[in-house]
């Protein structure tokens, strides 16, 4: 566990040197009751480049925490080669308790007083949509770690904003094809009830209904978010006998789903298709109660081959003393993507940055090459799909591949008429 | 036939973890009136504590003593937890104002989260099975899981037991009799101190058992404390405030209606309780089984009142030399300040003005955010589909959320106390799931952006003065009507609506001309908010948004209007400080708990008490 934030102590000379005092006292209380890890780097001359995330740290640990290791991973690693353009990279990690008003205002800070250089951040894809604006309207640079929301590379997109993840609708479209191949002619669908649920209840459903026009959905069920009544939504679904189930419940409320459709049947015959569910964040709590044979996309770090994808696994465990988890992963990527843009850039002005971004082509990955795309601003990180299969007790994916995103995303002509001009 | 017995069993089962939960905060209200935010916290530990038990115990004493032993000491645990949360942190403070301690407890919240993360870590944890109990029944042959018939079994008894140690023991007796008077109990010898502390455990006990219970049908997660508060109230408040048997059919009913509604409303599962809760309250304004409170009675403890004044000739000079600064702030000051500094502003009114109708109206409202959310969106819908201008939308946001405040009035204002709070609270739900939901207008939790300033006021400064100019002006409006005549009648109303109407105030219409005007400048601050940010979501509307502006007006003082304005800036100024840090939620929680035992009438109250006691003030000096 990492305790408080290294970068805090870095703070140049001026106005800010009374905070300092106030945080001094604070940090040594808190470094007298946690471990605090301080990543060693090489002497360097110069003043860091600093970024600032601005995340949930708080509010979805299960995920940050992973997240944030696998950003100090690669910011170690790049220091390590000598930094970029000369000096050191360092990332700040201020928590924004998942309030996109509040996360405006970090922002602002970072921007203004804290010295960054550009943002990134934002696990829930409403404060990562509002970060994304105040990037356009102050002519900052924000780039996207996780938030899936589709909104934000197309509807609203803007030249500001770019995004790492794999969006809602390729996840979606990647399980439909595969649903596709199927006998399966009705569907029920379970999402949670807020925009990540219903995007991706579309997005299946259109993709779906474009590969084979015949089939119905017969139910749809949409439990609040980590409120889910999970026996009544079993039983509400089971009386609609559909062929197929399509879900998006995860988390808290993925476990007692599970829970109670295995006990009571439900998934018995019928094919699953499901998002984010082989992920380890979401995979590891249900231990060995893990659904067999549902189709989901995930991470299954433990089955890699030899490669980048593997070197990264082993270094992140050496490193943290943990398994990586999905965070882990584009926690990881993300910081490796700020460093190549640097560097590309050779510069740390906005405009500069932003000039680097697109087109951006980051070489080695732990899933190979990346590019950032000139025509919406989003990388091509592909998602990982398989079947979900219980070994040694433990959820795992098998069967999987590793699928390229692109062919799965709307035609640039589709992305150009969503886009706002630019 | 079989369908609809499956789902009736499936409500039933569902509710005996809430009901065990809901007694607990039932009880505690009744004895001690401490509207406890933190129940939900010793459910959370009560799930984690039981599965680390779960892991140790079967292997020492078989797995069936052991799951089950695991359960019952799972709740001795957490009900000593309580116990010393109750000594340390609400002992000192049962003095305080009406409803004081809720800020204690929301600072416990916060300390217990930040516990559970360090002790048991991030990722969720799935509940150990019951031994013997997988796999299910087949009843007219639909599958009911063997743990659902053995919870619903269970629940009656105890349900009976409670009732048994209510009606039958001493300890009943004196819980009974402190909950009906505590101020006669006490005449009478009874050690209030302890029958305090041990009903606080009993509850926290209870509770601790409920998140055991649950865990073969769910587990533990670290939202878990937040996510069953919702539920929780609408429970307690169903069945009336206090009311052990109450919470039994309120928690049936919730239940029950909420498998109903899974089935035949899918898009329902977000307001469904809170509409159940709202039409009962307007039908039985004190819930199923509750009592009418007796007006005076509830919870008023501690000094008499001494009458608002308004400020001294020292006290305004002091308080225009402020201004003076601020306004001069740009000068010399950087960019971020600024920034911080408009926050702060912004949530200072919106403070004021739920101090404006909670200190000076004595109406608790626990769903302001609806006016603060309701003004936002007024104005931003205005940008987004009428591109109006920013000088005219801003106009939107008072008056949208004035109506706003209008209609949820008219249903609110003729309940008071605890029932007017969640009443308000309710309403405020049904404006947020409307927004949420409502996605081909509102764009749900996508949010309306780009809702950015004029030319003129876009960028730091101008918008710092913006602000500043509407925030003051805001204020000092408040403080106009709370020293006019409508004031005086205001708190007549507050002090004693009998006297009030005797003397021909209506005290319902000036409460209700009270509450829109509160509501209409809570959407001022609103609409600062919205171009200060440049965009609006759901998150503003919702029930941790009222906290907020609920816990910095108790914290800061609720006599007087200074009280919010001092503990929103206070607020804001250590949340921005103390979130950089790791474990920020240990130490605001710790923070929070400290001020409320040294400052037990709030940061101005009792900074006044302490200027009174060193001669700093003098009683004169309002004069």
């Amino acid at each position: 566990m990492t305790g408080a934030n290294p970068a805090h102590g870095n703070r140049g000379p001026g106005p800010a040197n009374r905070r300092d005092d106030h945080m001094n006292i604070l940090r040594s209380l808190i470094a007298a009751a946690t471990a605090v890890t301080v990543l060693s780097a090489p002497a360097f001359a110069e003043d860091p480049i600093k970024i600032g995330d601005i995340n949930h740290y708080k509010r979805m640990a299960a995920f940050a925490e992973p997240y944030r290791k696998g950003i100090e991973l690669a910011v170690a690693e790049v220091n390590a080669e000598g930094g970029v353009l000369g000096r050191p990279l360092e990332f700040v990690f201020p928590d924004d308790q998942g309030d996109p008003g509040e996360a405006v205002k970090i922002a602002e800070d970072l921007m203004t007083r804290e010295g960054t250089v550009m943002f990134t951040g934002a696990i829930l894809s409403n404060v990562g949509i509002a970060l994304s604006s105040f990037a356009k309207e102050k002519n900052y640079l924000y780039l996207a770690g996780e938030p899936l929301a589709d909104t934000l590379v197309w509807k609203s997109g803007n030249p500001n904003t770019f995004r790492l993840r794999v969006s809602t609708w390729v996840q979606a479209a990647m399980l439909a094809e595969q649903a596709a191949k199927t006998d399966a002619k009705t569907y029920a669908t379970i999402a949670p009830n807020y925009s990540y649920g219903t995007e991706a209840v579309e997005a299946f459903k259109a993709n779906l209904k474009r590969l084979k026009p015949d089939v119905e959905f017969v139910d749809e069920q949409w439990p609040a978010l980590f409120k889910i009544d999970a026996a009544a939504e079993v039983q509400a679904i089971e009386k609609a006998k559909p062929d197929a189930i399509f879900n998006v419940t995860f988390g808290a409320d993925l476990a007692k789903f599970v829970r109670e459709g295995t006990d009571r049947g439900l998934f018995d015959g019928r094919g699953v298709y499901s998002m984010l569910t082989g992920e380890p964040e979401y995979l590891e709590p249900l231990g060995e109660e893990a659904p067999e044979g549902w189709y989901v996309t995930g991470y299954p770090w433990y089955d890699l081959p030899d490669g980048p994808g593997k070197d990264f696994v082993a270094a992140y465990e050496t490193a943290t003393g943990e398994t990586p988890k999905m965070g882990s992963l584009v926690g990881y990527t993300m910081a490796k993507s700020v460093a190549a843009a640097i560097q590309k850039a050779g510069a740390t002005d906005t405009a500069s940055l932003i000039k680097a971004f697109e087109g951006l082509e980051v070489p080695s990955t732990p899933v190979g090459p990346l590019e950032y795309r000139a025509i919406d601003h989003q990388s091509t990180l592909g998602a990982y799909v398989g079947t979900l299969a219980v070994k040694d007790g433990k959820g795992v994916m098998v069967d999987w591949e590793y699928k390229n995103p692109v062919p799965y995303m709307p035609s640039d002509d589709e992305i150009r008429a969503m886009r706002p001009a630019n | 036939m079989g369908f609809f017995i499956a789902q009736l069993l499936t409500g039933l089962a569902n509710a005996a973890a809430l009901f065990l939960v809901a007694s607990g905060l039932s009880l505690i209200f009744g004895v001690t009136r401490i509207v406890n935010f933190a129940h939900g916290s010793f459910y959370m530990l009560g799930a984690y504590v039981g599965i680390t038990l779960m892991g140790v115990l079967p292997g020492v004493l078989g797995p069936y003593l052991g799951f089950w032993g695991a359960i019952v000491l799972t709740g001795l645990i957490v009900g000593l937890a309580g116990a010393l949360v109750e000594i340390v942190v609400l002992r000192p403070i049962y003095r305080a104002p009406e409803l004081f301690q809720l800020v204690a407890t929301f600072g416990v919240i916060l300390v217990i989260q930040d516990l559970a993360l360090m002790v048991w870590g991030a990722e969720d944890q799935m509940g150990p099975r019951a031994p013997g109990l997988r796999g299910v029944f087949r009843i007219f042959g639909e599958p009911i899981p063997k743990y659902d018939i053995v919870l619903i079994c269970i629940t009656p008894f105890i349900l009976l037991a409670l009732w048994a140690l209510i009606a039958k023991t001493r300890l009943g007796v004196l819980v009974r009799a402190a909950t009906q008077d505590r101020e006669m109990v006490a005449a009478l010898g009874v050690n209030q101190r302890w029958l305090f502390t041990g009903v606080f455990a009993l509850g926290s006990a209870l509770a601790g058992w409920g998140g055991a219970l649950q865990l073969p049908k769910g587990g533990a997660d670290l939202l878990m404390d937040f996510n069953i508060i919702g539920p929780l109230f609408v429970v307690t408040v169903i069945g009336g405030m206090g009311s052990l048997p109450g919470a039994f059919i309120a928690a049936v009913l919730i239940s029950v209606l909420n498998v109903f509604g899974v089935a035949y409303l899918p898009q329902s599962t977000l307001v469904l309780m809170f509409v159940v809760m709202a039409i009962v309250l307007i039908v039985r304004p004190y819930g199923l089984l509750g009592k009418e409170e007796v007006a005076g009675e509830h919870g008023q403890s501690g000094a008499p009142e001494t009458p608002i004044r308004p400020f001294g000739r020292r006290g305004r000079l002091a308080v225009a030399g402020l201004l003076l600064v601020m306004a001069l702030l740009p000068l010399v000051t950087q960019p971020f300040a600024l920034v911080l500094l408009t926050d702060i502003v912004i949530f200072a009114l919106f403070a004021a003005s739920l101090q404006f109708i909670l200190g000076t109206g004595g109406l608790v409202s626990f769903g302001h955010a609806a006016f603060y959310g309701g003004g936002a969106y007024a104005a931003a819908l205005m940008v987004t589909y009428a591109k109006t201008p920013m000088e005219i939308a801003f106009l939107f946001a008072p008056l949208g959320a004035g109506m706003l405040a209008l209609v949820i009035g008219w249903f609110c204002i003729r309940l008071s106390g605890v029932y007017f709070a969640m009443l308000t609270l309710a309403f405020s739900q049904l404006v947020w799931s409307l927004v949420f939901q409502w996605r081909a207008v509102t764009r749900g939790d996508d949010g309306l952006i780009d809702i950015w300033p004029s030319a003129w006021l876009s960028g730091t400064v101008p918008y710092y003065y913006f602000t500043l100019v509407v925030g003051v002006l805001g204020i000092l409006f408040l403080r106009t009507v709370i020293h006019a005549p409508f004031g005086y009648a205001l708190r007549a109303g507050r002090d004693s609506a009998r006297q009030a109407e005797a003397m021909g105030i209506d005290v319902k219409r000036v409460q209700y001309v009270a509450f829109a005007l509160a509501g209409a400048l809570a959407g001022l601050a609103g609409g600062l908010f919205v171009f200060a940010k440049g965009s609006v979501f759901p998150t503003e509307l919702e029930i941790g948004k009222s906290f907020d502006a609920l816990i910095v007006v108790f914290l800061g003082g609720v006599k007087t209007l200074s009280g919010g304005i001092v503990g929103a800036t206070f607020m804001a100024a250590v949340e921005d400080w103390l979130t950089r840090l790791h474990y920020w939620r240990l130490l605001l929680g710790l923070l929070i708990i400290a001020v409320v035992i040294l400052a037990p009438e709030g940061i101005v109250g009792s900074a006044r008490r302490l200027g009174l006691r060193l001669g700093l003030v003098k009683h004169t000096e309002a004069d």
